[in-house]
């Protein structure tokens, strides 16, 4: 059954097919398995799991299950989970231990889903080839030479390799479309606001967004029930309305229009992406839909904007982090300013030290205007050309990257190289809009996945529009040789 | 040389909310140190703050009461800096856009004029925490009851020219803060804190002088004596040709000793920007008129009306205006006895003296309004006199009667207003004094009045004090006198 999607386990739960118990021991054997190599988990949890999906089976018994019951889940290692450590895959939080639950994972919690461990990832979220862990890089599981995406690699990497029915992730900048993309699976970012960051370790918090990273449109709509509304403790979360994702997934596309950013063909995108997502693109022109040609005329302007916003915002919010009262202290610290010092040159890494020291820039005396100013007006103008884009079209798409996964170690050592790969994803954050990842096939048999913009709270639309794809084509079901 | 002192001030005034400006924690003072700061004011990884909507109405009603514009839209900034009783690495405050915009408050000067001192603004900002130096052997403690606690800092221009205005704006704005009833202004717990912008000027200069910055001054009397030796440090300085350095101060009001913090070199940069897990913060038309509406009688107000419904004099109203509870307890006492003067001279005078001595405010008087009241009407009806009822008062103050009235009847403090009575008592103090009548009788009439007093005197003795001493005086002249 871990080859099947959520949607198929939650059926033969409901039908008594098997037991959630069986279903995460199947899950817990695979991770024993294949994990060693892929390195997905950071921490696998294994007897509070078995726990859970007795108490599941327990529930679905007295007829008080959901679609989540006893469905076993792996979640970023940026949630905090009461009693379980939360990393962020950093040594700064390596002895972390969270005193309290974030809203999504006690959402999953009380839909009775079962939590079978956390997820490697990029420290603190930052990152774009999951390279940047503490616990070492996570291998993508269709090429082990090649990198998972990131930063929620881990995520994506035990979803493609069958190590988890589905996965939470979080997106910054790209961070659940990419590697989601990269891993052949299926992810979506939500509409900023509709997931509640409470208990998400804040890398960038006005860009940060949890979603669903899973093998289907059909299981993100299932977890998306479960993960979006309004919370009272994120004033950025917003009250509006959450439909049930699962019940538009058929509708009918007759009448989409497709808006293709002339922007998006740019020099650097692979020809086989290129191609996979020109196929794609035909079969919505068979299923109804219509293409239109717009611009997004400040595309370009994302990866300077982002890497001053993001930094900025992460250099304030990893302040927190002074070796006080929580995370990695240094050993027979001097005097005030050598813990300071020392606990955070050895609890972060190289990666993270380099937005905090761009983010304190562009944020210093006489240099704001220029930078974060100036960076906050091109969000502006980014959110702009997508609203005018939207007066033409219903959705837009494109790759989410410009190549397939590239080797790990590759460009590890280029952070120019590696921001510049974020060149499609970045503005969809910028502009608050969900987006959408679906397999669309494969460039150098690594997976290609094909990004789906939407507007502000449309993602029942995209669900729809990912799903009749799937419908019609079978790369979200095809997996990797190891399995 | 002639020198002119100039001084702008920043307050900061702890809001009396329950809870924390972005968290459910208590804001109560005195709890064993980390019991109340919960996730978010620890600023654990991945909490957020919720902006408390009661410490944006306090924030908005102190805009109302010092005629500021209030800012329907304001914004939450982040205030980067290391400290260890800072969890979070930055203070939430406001910066670009706070909550109140510019006011002002009047205050009454020495000579009876007014002057207006303007605010420049005012905004909201969570405190820090304590760190505790002692106790811990070359280590720090770290108490973070207080992260989070809201306060409103309110920034004067540099209108203030002495440290009499200085100490006159103070009081005033305690009497503001106290009256809107949003700071329970207990200055020993640190509730109002001053921090003073001092520079001088040669007289009739323009441009100022450079200014120091002393920090967290929590008595009236402390502030006014770090502005007067900084003043004179300040002139001594230059006069000896030396240079004023822009610094921040310290100023210990124990010993009186003040010594330089930091530096302007020294500063931080604080890489301000807008918080990005809080919202502008949105005020509606609907919210402030309700606000409005319910905005109390404010001090100057209350002043005015003194004088015009009491006919009390402009130093009277002015002290009995300058603080919510006494300004209740002046009006309880006028309800009781219906006598305005008695009232105020009773409540400055001997109330005032006796709740200094023992250190306790109004509110906590063991000589409750209608005691006081009570205790005016008695003096009022020759029940007792002036000097009797400070004695029925000191009974009232130990708290052992509940009346005047049950002070009077146990102690029998009654006046005696018998004529006959005080006749008989009379004719026994002549009769003893024989010598004096005579000499009395022979003296010139401008000589009487003196000694006159001589029989009065004699007369209350007699009676224990309790004669009613216009009658006795009334008597006496009529006997002496023929």
């Amino acid at each position: 059954m871990y080859d099947k999607t959520i949607a198929e386990q939650s059926r033969a739960l409901t039908r008594g097919e098997l037991s959630s118990v069986e279903l995460t021991q199947s899950y817990l054997d695979r991770i024993r398995q294949f994990d060693g190599d892929i390195n997905s988990y950071i921490t696998v949890t294994e007897e509070l799991a078995l726990d859970q999906a007795r108490a599941a089976d327990e529930r679905r018994a007295s007829g008080d299950a959901g679609a989540m019951t006893g469905i076993p889940l792996a979640h970023k290692d940026l949630f905090c989970t009461e009693g379980v450590k939360t990393s962020c895959g950093s040594r700064m939080l390596d002895n972390f231990i969270a005193p309290y639950e974030s809203t999504v994972t006690a959402r999953f919690k009380d839909a009775g889903a079962v939590m079978l461990g956390k997820t490697n990832m990029d420290e603190f979220a930052m990152g774009s080839s999951n390279e940047n862990s503490y616990y070492g890089p996570v291998k993508n599981p269709w090429d082990k030479a090649a990198i998972p995406g990131g930063s929620s690699g881990g995520s994506a990497a035990a979803v493609a390799a069958r190590l988890a029915a589905g996965a939470t992730g979080t997106d910054t900048g790209g961070s659940i479309r990419q590697p989601a993309s990269h891993c052949g699976i299926t992810g979506l970012k939500p509409t900023y606001g509709r997931v509640s960051r409470w208990g998400m370790v804040a890398y960038a918090s006005s860009l940060d967004q949890a979603g669903p990273m899973t093998r289907s449109a059909e299981d993100a709509a299932i977890m998306l029930n479960t993960m979006a509304g309004f919370d009272p403790r994120d004033s950025t979360s917003l009250e509006h309305s959450v439909p049930d994702y699962t019940t538009t997934l058929n509708d009918s596309l007759e009448g989409l229009t497709i808006g293709l950013p002339k922007e998006y063909i740019a020099a650097g995108l692979d020809a086989d992406v290129e191609k996979q997502i020109d196929r794609s693109i035909t079969e919505y022109v068979k299923l109804g839909a219509k293409v239109k040609e717009v611009s997004l005329p400040n595309a370009g302007l994302c990866i300077p904007a982002y890497y001053v916003i993001a930094p900025a915002e992460a250099s304030s919010n990893l302040s927190r982090f002074d070796g006080v009262r929580f995370g990695h202290r240094c050993e027979d610290p001097q005097d005030l300013m050598d813990l300071y010092l020392r606990s955070r040159s050895e609890g972060f890494g190289e990666e993270v030290k380099r937005r905090i020291i761009v983010g304190t820039y562009a944020l210093s005396s006489g240099y704001y205007d220029a930078y974060y100013r100036k960076a906050q007006q091109i969000r502006r103008l980014i959110r702009d050309d997508f609203l005018d884009a939207f007066k033409e079209c219903d959705v837009i798409m494109g790759p989410n990257a410009p190549t397939a996964a590239f080797d790990l170690g590759a460009i590890n050592n280029d952070p120019v190289a590696m921001y510049l790969s974020d060149i499609y994803t970045l503005s969809v954050n910028l502009a608050g809009l969900p987006g959408l990842s679906v397999p669309v096939g494969m460039a150098n048999n690594r997976p290609v996945g094909l990004q789906i913009i939407g507007q502000h709270f449309a993602e029942a639309r995209l669900l729809n529009i990912g799903h009749r794809l799937q419908q019609v084509t079978d790369w979200h079901l095809q997996s990797p040789a190891l399995i | 040389m002639q020198w002119e002192t100039v001084i702008g001030l920043e307050i900061h005034v702890q809001l009396a909310t329950k809870t924390k400006i972005f968290s459910g924690a208590s804001t109560a003072f005195g709890a064993a140190p980390n019991t109340q700061a919960c996730a978010v004011d620890l600023g654990l990884p991945g909490v957020l703050p919720v902006v408390n909507e009661e410490a944006v109405n306090m924030a908005i009603r102190f805009g109302l009461g010092i005629d500021a514009e209030i800012n329907q839209v304001n914004v939450f900034e982040r205030k980067n800096y290391f400290y260890p009783d800072l969890p979070k690495g930055y203070q939430t405050t406001q910066l670009e856009k706070p909550i109140v915009g510019a006011g002002h408050v009047d205050i009454t000067l020495a000579d009876g004029s007014t002057k207006t001192i303007r605010i420049h603004h005012a905004h909201l900002e969570e405190d820090a925490g304590k760190s505790l130096h002692e106790d811990f052997h070359g280590m720090s403690g770290i108490d973070l009851n207080r992260a989070g606690t809201p306060l409103i800092e309110i920034v004067t221009e540099p209108d203030i020219r002495s440290a009499e205005e200085a100490v006159a704006f103070a009081k005033k704005l305690h009497a503001i803060v106290t009256t809107l009833g949003i700071c329970d202004g207990d200055m020993s717990q640190g509730s109002v804190r001053f921090d003073v912008n001092v520079s001088v000027r040669p007289k009739g200069q323009e441009a100022f002088g450079t200014r120091t910055e002393t920090k967290n001054l929590n008595s009236f009397k402390f502030m006014e004596a770090a502005i007067l030796k900084e003043v004179a440090r300040q002139i001594d300085l230059i006069e000896d040709g030396g240079q004023i350095i822009q610094e921040t101060r310290l100023y210990n009001g124990d010993t009186g000793e003040a010594r330089s913090m930091r530096s302007k070199e020294e500063a931080n940069d604080y890489r301000y920007f807008p918080c990005p897990d809080l919202l502008p913060v949105m005020i509606n038309d609907e919210r402030l008129a309700k606000l409005k509406a319910d905005m109390p009688e404010m001090p100057d107000a209350k002043k005015s009306r003194l004088i015009a419904q009491f006919g009390l004099s402009e130093y009277d109203a002015e002290i009995l205006s300058a603080d919510q509870a006494t300004a209740a307890y002046f009006e309880a006492v006028v309800t009781a006895c219906d006598d305005a003067k008695l009232s105020a001279n009773w409540i400055m005078g001997e109330l005032s003296r006796s709740l200094n001595q023992s250190n306790i405010v109004i509110a906590d008087s063991p000589v409750t309004a209608t005691m006081l009241g009570g205790l005016i009407n008695r003096i009022k009806d020759n029940t007792i006199s002036g000097k009797i009822a400070k004695e029925v008062f000191e009974v009232l103050w130990q708290g052992e009667c509940n009346s005047a009235d049950e002070v009077i009847d146990k102690k029998g403090l009654k006046q005696v207003t018998d004529t006959g009575t005080i006749e008989a008592m009379i004719d026994s103090v002549l009769m003893a004094n024989a010598q004096q009548v005579e000499n009395y009788r022979a003296a010139e009439p401008e000589k009487r009045g003196k000694m006159m007093g001589f029989f009065v005197g004699q007369c209350m003795k007699a009676s224990g004090g309790k004669a009613n001493p216009g009658m006795v005086n009334q008597i006496l002249k009529q006997k002496l006198d023929g």
